[in-house]
């Protein structure tokens, strides 16, 4: 189990738990604004474009090449985005805070 | 928001699948305060499309994990879904709609979101033959993956290699079926995509093991004890224990015909997606639309278009009207190829491929008409699918000698004309 914060552009703060699956899902289907997941989590549409806090990096990692290509497609990148398609949960993200980038 | 006065009108919606439950969701964004009801005959919480052939069907996920919104969510936005609920009429005189169990209700806005439906083709014995199937619906998966669980062979004949059918081809082969494709066509994708693609994939079908087969137009099928033959118009013939049907899909145009709007190979929309009656809307797969960059009327089955008409939709609803004008995307997942597609490549007078560092499975195709960048089709690779949406955002001209030449740097800065 891992407790998420989603942070909506509004300020909105969300608190979801979540075992398994992607973080777009557990976004799209606790109904987090600015995350729409339109491909499904295929990594094609980059539109589950978060930002990930310095102090939360090491639990998320880097972003694969595909990823970083595809973020290019999207507002407001900075060099800490991700696409929450490709984070998958875990334990390990237990106390995750994200920014919803859009 | 009461600028759009919606608060005690009563919004209706057909179809409660990617255009219909995005417009919904999506007209409460915008502000829309009065009541918002959601009709569709399917009685399954609504869900993605896209997995049906791919993660459904291997089995890697299921259908619970695919649904659009979960049902809690509906209810905190106060959207009604009427499930199982089937639209048979609009009477617009009346401004109301009439479902099958003979209820009706009235609108003020009402939105078609009714998509379409596979074609069943009129062969010889297909109403008599066992373990037919299409794959449109959750509920045509489930069919299907408990057809193959039954059965001994897994003999899978699938007729139509368009990207649904090779899509079920790629799975169910994943899964231990024995698979045939038969194309009546001389390339597999013929409507969708350039001979160059065809070839690609039905290289790839026959290097992972699923045969092949065009030019097979099917003629009959004959019920057998326990299997079914099939007959093309050639004589040869085929045996399967499971068929699918993927030879595309009908506009659900029925309902906008009866009520004499507008139609004309989809409901015809305007770039509000107003139909040719101001307070009936119309959005996804359903419609025929006009798309601004490419100045012409289409249709497209996307989930691309589904959403982001269904969007355009609601803020028209809402009073605060932005014409449609977004380029078109797609993608296929076979085997572990990605395909991602931007642009429309109808009309293209040159074809420019380029493989990187000779990867046979990585690679992109470039279709332009003249000058103009129209489309790029990208295998495992999204930096040419990125690059080729920006390019053609942007109308920017491209450097062809050095796209061709796999020896130059594959970036923006190398690929403009510009920078020659
Ligand atoms: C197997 C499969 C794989 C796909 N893969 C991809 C992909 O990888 N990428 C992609 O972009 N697209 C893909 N698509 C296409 C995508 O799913 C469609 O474009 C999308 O679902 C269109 O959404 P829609 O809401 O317009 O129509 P639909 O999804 O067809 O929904 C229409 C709804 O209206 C309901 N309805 C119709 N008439 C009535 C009535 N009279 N009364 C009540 N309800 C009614 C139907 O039950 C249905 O639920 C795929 C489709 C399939 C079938």
């Amino acid at each position: 189990m891992a407790q998420i914060t989603f942070v909506t552009k509004n300020k909105e703060e969300k608190v979801l738990e979540g075992t398994s699956g992607s973080l777009m899902k557990l976004a799209t289907q606790n109904g987090v604004k600015g995350i729409e997941g339109e491909c499904g989590g295929v990594c094609s549409c980059a539109t589950c474009h978060v930002h990930v806090p310095e102090e939360h990096q090491a639990k998320t990692g880097e972003a694969s090449e595909i990823e970083n290509d595809l973020l290019e497609l999207s507002d407001n990148v900075q060099d800490n985005s991700r696409l929450c398609c490709q984070l998958q949960i875990t334990e390990d993200l237990d106390g995750l805070v994200v920014h919803v980038a859009n | 928001m009461s600028e759009n006065n919606s608060k005690g009108k009563i919004c209706v919606i057909i179809g409660a699948s990617q255009a219909g439950v995005t417009c919904a969701f999506a007209l409460r964004s915008e502000g829309w305060e009065g009541e918002i009801i959601l009709y569709d005959s399917d009685p399954m919480l609504p869900y993605y499309r896209p997995p049906l052939s791919k993660a459904i069907l291997t089995k890697t996920e299921n259908i619970e994990e695919n649904t659009l919104k979960p049902l809690s969510l509906y209810e905190t936005e106060n959207i009604s879904l009427r499930l199982g609920s089937k639209v048979d009429y609009i009477n617009r005189e009346k401004s109301s709609i009439e479902l099958q169990d003979g209820h009706s209700q009235t609108y003020d806005k009402l939105v078609l979101a009714i998509g379409s439906r596979p074609i069943i083709p009129g062969i010889k014995g297909i109403n008599e033959a066992k373990n037919i199937y299409t794959l449109r619906t959750a509920e045509d998966a489930g069919q299907i993956s408990r057809a193959l669980d039954s059965c001994v062979k897994k003999r899978v004949l699938i007729i139509g290699g368009g990207y649904v059918g090779l899509e079920t081809a790629a799975s169910l082969h994943k899964i231990g079926a024995k698979v045939t494709v038969l194309e009546r066509e001389s390339r597999v994708l013929a409507r969708v995509t350039a001979p160059e693609m065809s070839q690609y994939f039905e290289d790839l079908h026959s290097e992972n093991g699923v045969h092949i087969i065009t030019n097979k137009n099917v003629i009959s099928f004959e019920p057998q004890p326990d299997y079914t033959k099939i007959i093309c118009d050639d004589g040869t013939l085929y045996n399967a224990d499971i068929i699918i049907i993927g030879v595309g899909v009908f506009v659900n145009k029925e309902l906008a015909e009866n009520a004499a709007l507008e139609v004309d190979n989809g409901i015809k929309v305007n770039e509000y997606t107003q139909t040719s009656d101001p307070d009936i809307y119309a959005v996804g797969d359903c419609t025929n639309h006009f798309n601004p960059h490419y100045k012409k009327h289409i249709r497209l089955e996307s989930i691309q278009n589904a959403n982001d008409q269904a969007k355009v939709c609601a803020s028209s609803i809402c009073g605060n009207p932005q014409a449609y004008n977004t380029l078109p995307w797609f993608w296929s997942d076979q085997f572990d190829v990605k395909l991602q597609m931007v642009g429309l490549y109808k009309g293209y007078n040159e074809i420019i491929v380029r493989h990187e560092n000779g990867e046979k499975h990585k690679f992109s195709v470039w279709y332009f008409n003249g000058d103009t960048l129209l489309a790029v089709d990208a295998v495992n690779n999204t930096k040419a699918y990125v690059m080729g949406t920006k390019f053609i955002k942007g109308a920017n001209k491209v450097n062809k000698r050095n796209l061709i030449d796999p020896s130059i740097d594959f970036k923006p800065a190398n690929l403009l004309a510009n920078n020659v």
